[in-house]
């Protein structure tokens, strides 16, 4: 393992965009940070600049009034860069499937590395997801 | 004349005197997407601009077209922390169609997730605010603190945020003895992590020296402005839905509605610090006093023909839903106002300096956070044609196709 890929392992800076979600995925990605769940015990750290994020965390359903604006953040993200979609929502519309402001899914707007399912997923699920993540960078 | 005058003003700016400053969508003072633009002269803040539609997903018109069961599971979703809020106003607003009363129980157990899920926001809240002074230390306590009410919120309904607890005719879940035991002792503890945040919220100087004299909203504003909830309490205003309309069996839980005069952001903090612990006084009162029956009734899925209106005081303020049934099994229209909207008008004119009342910059992100604002369910849209002066709505079909050929 070279230097650079084992930095990118201990250190997951994570940028947290809401692209309309119902703030139940949000305040869960919020408690995974906090004392009792404790994800940045990996090395992740919640940033507020897209300049600074390995991770995009993306909750919510894509509306189409922020769809330019995700990707926005996301072209400003540096390379190497990883897409989380948290939440049902967010991987398919979800209960939002077939509004006429709504995406069905991220996935149709930009790319995604991992998916975590749930409405909304409980702060282990989303800890299970970002390990899942770390994995897979750390097979490749 | 008057073009004359506007130009000298576009003048003025052209020679930078003022600047504007965008905030959003993608913020780190903003948890959600929002766009807010601040003209500002140096430091000092002189006017604001809100646009809050990033959020617009199209529930009402959603809402038409599923039936009144699949409803509430939508209905909660408008927001993920007021979700207990929603999912009350909707169930009284369809049982008021029904023109039928639920068991008592029920309405106890209503009552008490509707207080637990205010404990869950109003902590939730304290962080957040305490993050946005760069308090990151209380921040982290407070947020410690509130799994204890997750976790008997989990325990109670099943999931920790969107609980689906109230449906039409009662609640979907019983409270067992073994659980009222488990939430009397999840109270104490938090009546006192509660005391002892009202002690740091009065006493510690960082708190003070960035939340009062912050976000001045004078009553006689408050009331032109329509604010609601915790926003307009802070100004020293007495207006509550429980106490003033009581629903759910408000009437026969004492609780006291908390003013605070100094109508500034340390005053909302006090608001609802005071708040969370009459609702810790309020679910043990339902626990000791929940009387005996069933929890359900049962309601055919199609109401009669008519209409309603339910209110219901949200961890934000007053919550309206409005529905109207043409007999089938969805709703022919329905209405939602939610607090965040009606507080817009209120947080922009606590942004703005005029008669020796200074915002400076930094001051804008605990001051936006003080109406504890929830965009989610805030975005509006209505069509309108400038130059006729003509709004409309469209149907969903009509939307569709237009999209399709905007290529949007």
């Amino acid at each position: 393992m070279n230097i650079v890929k084992w930095a990118r392992l201990k250190s997951p800076w994570l940028l947290h965009f809401n692209t309309g979600a119902c703030n139940a995925c949000d305040i869960e990605v919020l408690a995974a940070l906090t004392p009792r769940y404790d994800l940045e015990r990996f090395g992740a750290l919640l940033k507020a600049s897209p300049r600074h994020a390995d991770v995009l965390v993306v909750t919510g359903p894509v509306t189409r009034q922020v769809k330019d604006r995700l990707l926005r953040v996301y072209n400003q993200m540096p390379d190497p860069k990883f897409v989380v979609a948290v939440g049902t929502c967010c991987i398919s519309g979800g209960v939002f499937n077939g509004c006429y402001n709504v995406y069905p899914g991220l996935d149709s707007v930009i790319p995604v590395d991992a998916y975590i399912f749930g409405c909304p997923p409980k702060p282990e699920a989303i800890i299970n997801g970002v390990v899942a993540l770390l994995k897979k960078l750390e097979g490749s | 004349m008057q073009k004359e005058e506007l130009r000298s003003e576009d003048k003025k700016s052209s020679y930078e005197l003022f600047f504007d400053i965008p905030v959003g969508p993608q913020h780190p003072a903003l948890k959600e997407p929002a766009f807010f633009k601040f003209k500002v002269e140096g430091e000092r803040v002189i006017g604001v601009d809100a646009d809050v539609s990033y959020n617009h997903r199209g529930i009402e018109k959603a809402l038409e077209q599923r039936n009144y069961i699949q409803n509430i599971y939508l209905i909660e979703r408008i927001c993920g922390i007021c979700n207990v809020a929603h999912t009350l106003c909707y169930a009284q607003a369809v049982e008021q169609i029904h023109g039928k009363e639920i068991p008592p129980r029920a309405n106890y157990i209503r009552l008490m997730i509707e207080e637990l899920a205010r404990i869950h926001s109003h902590t939730l809240w304290l962080g957040v605010a305490a993050h946005e002074i760069g308090f990151d230390t209380l921040f982290m306590y407070v947020w410690r603190d509130r799994e204890v009410v997750m976790d008997l919120i989990e325990m109670l309904t099943g999931n920790r945020v969107t609980t689906a607890i109230n449906t039409i005719g009662g609640v979907r879940r019983d409270v067992s003895d073994e659980a009222k035991y488990k939430v009397k002792k999840g109270m104490d503890i938090l009546e006192e992590r509660l005391k002892y945040y009202k002690k740091v919220a009065i006493n510690d100087p960082t708190i003070n020296a960035r939340c009062s004299g912050v976000g001045i909203l004078k009553p006689r504003d408050a009331i032109k402005l329509c604010a609601v909830g915790p926003t307009l309490r802070a100004s020293g205003i007495k207006n509550d839905v429980r106490a003033d309309d009581p629903y759910a069996l408000h009437d026969e839980v004492p609780f006291n509605v908390i003013t605070y005069d100094t109508m500034d952001v340390l005053a909302r903090v006090l608001v609802r610090v005071d708040e969370t612990l009459e609702s810790v006084n309020m679910v043990r009162y339902c626990v000791d006093h929940m009387p005996s029956g069933e929890v359900k009734i049962k309601l055919p899925l199609s109401p009669p023909i008519g209409e309603s209106v339910s209110r219901v005081e949200a961890p934000r303020g007053e919550l309206i839903h409005y529905a109207r049934s043409n007999g089938t099994n969805k709703p022919e229209r329905y209405k939602v106002r939610t607090p965040t909207f009606e507080n817009i008008p209120s947080v922009c004119e606590m942004l703005t300096s005029k008669n020796g009342y200074e915002v400076n910059i930094a001051d804008i992100p605990i001051t936006l956070a003080s109406i504890d604002p929830c965009f989610s369910c805030t975005a509006r849209m209505e069509f309108r044609d400038v130059s006729k002066g003509k709004t409309w709505i469209w149907s969903l079909e009509e939307l569709k196709a237009h999209c399709k050929k905007k290529g949007i």
